[in-house]
């Protein structure tokens, strides 16, 4: 069988910022429609890694490739869910998930069946007039999730989206994360200080290392969907990333 | 949960009018009623109603009828405040949106907006001379450097995430400026275009003092030269009144065009 394109190639990345180098000569590639993990100590510089990625941040060096051209935002589908809340607060969460489309100049009939589906799939159809600042912060969330995959885009990227939510409604909207990224097959890069949610989402797992930072290893998750995060083997995985972040 | 908040609206209205009304009866109570105080050094409420009743149809002492001094005071006042919006909020839009712009304007922008509006109507009465457009031209400084300075701040203050959201979906500049950073700027318009009318309208009153041949202002003047404080007072109520219902409407535009419960 011949080797398919990957989705995403990093060559030689490095970001300094002034003096302080950051992110030192990454090198990764990831296939079309992986679901990406990326751990790493705190601080290491994972979202200037995510940044960069999509040229929030110039990279100091180095290139990335999607679909074998260098990244840009305005040829390439690309969703961004970023750590702080951030739906617009003077448009509806109707307006909110359209947002992306109407950037895109998508044809209105295609965005409206865009829009639906995704308030039906994160359950925000009867909130739909609502402005966000009536909403409650998993909802808030959810409502950047929708207008992230609004968009169909070909490549995801997150940035610790959960890291503020209650347990239980992490593992909601893990699960609702999952059916998305099934139903669309949109490849994802998910970056989470939180190793049990990396285990849990994962197909593979990128572990970072500290500043400045570089690939310490790529693991592949074989664990079957969906996973029990009680199972012995679901443990000694997370034992096993533990392990790799450990820098004492 | 709308049903308590009209409440409280109501007890607030009901404090408010509590407090003019007390405000007036100790007024009145150092005037007529314990007569602490002459008419012809302050004069009572009582007089002040009389006077403003017949001050509608009186051209007597200054040469024109309240509502001409109102409609003048009001052309002036809405003249320059609407062309000092029209320049001063894109101005400031552009200077916070581009370094270019804000590098060219903000030395001079600098400059003009420590000085009082008031202090350019000696040098626009030599330019044009007494009349609408010194008037008119005073206001309209006074007013632009309010809308610039809250237009500047309320793109400033866009959050980068908001930016970031629109740049990763491949917006371009335009995109960025008219569909994240405005719209997140409006609460702060719309406060400088109220904090604007305030300055216009105290301008306005002031720059009548100096440079004016009718207006709310100018009849102040005239009265005070022949002690008719009756009539002072007159005007500075008619003053007070007018600049509420002038923010007032500016309030609720604000509320009709700020979304998602974000001002104040």
């Amino acid at each position: 069988m011949e080797k398919k394109e990957p989705k995403v190639v990093v060559n030689h990345l490095t970001k300094k910022f002034g003096d302080l180098l950051v992110l030192d000569d990454l090198n990764f590639e990831v296939q079309e429609g992986e679901f990406l993990c990326i751990v790493g100590p705190t601080g290491c510089g994972k979202t200037t890694f995510l940044n960069s990625l999509t040229r929030l941040y110039e990279p100091t060096a180095g290139e990335i490739l999607v679909n074998g051209i260098p990244v840009d935002p305005k040829k390439q589908d690309i969703s961004y869910i970023f750590q702080e809340y951030s739906s617009f607060p003077w448009l509806t969460v109707e307006q909110n998930v359209r947002f992306g489309l109407e950037i895109k100049r998508v044809p209105k009939e295609e965005a409206d069946a865009s829009v639906e589906e995704m308030l039906d799939i994160v359950g925000l159809t009867k909130f739909r007039s609502y402005y966000p600042s009536q909403l409650s912060i998993s909802m808030l969330q959810r409502v950047a999730i929708a207008r992230a995959f609004a968009t169909k885009p070909e490549l995801l990227l997150m940035d610790e989206p959960y890291g503020q939510l209650d347990i239980d409604l992490r593992f909601k909207l893990e699960d609702e994360l999952l059916k998305l990224w099934k139903k669309t097959g949109t490849t994802v890069l998910f970056i989470t200080h939180n190793i049990e949610e990396a285990v849990y989402l994962s197909q593979n797992i990128m572990v970072l290392t500290n500043k400045p930072t570089s690939v310490k290893t790529v693991l592949h998750n074989p664990l079957p969907l969906p996973r029990d995060v009680m199972s012995q083997e679901f443990v000694d995985l997370r034992n096993q990333v533990t392990d790799l972040i450990k820098w004492w | 949960m709308k049903k308590k908040q009209g409440a409280r609206m109501d007890k607030y209205l009901l404090v408010s009018v509590l407090s003019v009304c007390v405000g007036i009866f100790v007024w009145w109570l150092v005037t007529d009623g314990l007569g602490l105080f002459r008419s012809n050094v302050l004069p009572s409420p009582v007089k002040v109603c009389q006077t403003f009743l017949k001050k509608w149809v009186e051209a007597r002492p200054d040469g024109a009828t309240l509502l001409q001094h109102l409609m003048a005071s009001l052309k002036v006042a809405l003249g320059g405040y609407l062309i000092g919006a029209l320049v001063g909020i894109p101005l400031g839009i552009f200077m916070a949106w581009n370094d270019k712009v804000d590098m060219l304007v903000r030395p001079v922008f600098d400059l003009v907006r420590t000085i009082p509006g008031v202090a350019w109507t000696s040098v626009m009465v030599t330019l044009v001379g007494i009349g609408y457009m010194s008037k008119a031209l005073v206001i309209f400084i006074s007013a632009m450097v309010a809308m610039v300075i809250n237009s500047y701040s309320g793109i400033k203050q866009t959050k980068t995430v908001h930016l970031w959201v629109g740049q990763t979906f491949g917006a371009s500049n335009w995109d960025l400026l008219t569909r994240v950073a405005i719209p997140s700027a409006l609460p702060m318009i719309f406060t400088g275009l109220d904090v604007a009318l305030g300055s216009a309208w105290t301008t306005l009153v002031a720059a009548e003092l100096l440079a004016s041949t009718r207006g709310l202002g100018f009849m102040i003047q005239q009265a005070r030269g022949i002690f008719r404080l009756d009539i002072v007072i007159v005007g500075m109520v008619v003053i007070a009144i007018t600049g509420a219902i002038l923010s007032s409407i500016i309030r609720k535009i604000g509320d009709r065009v700020v979304k998602g419960g974000r001002l104040r």
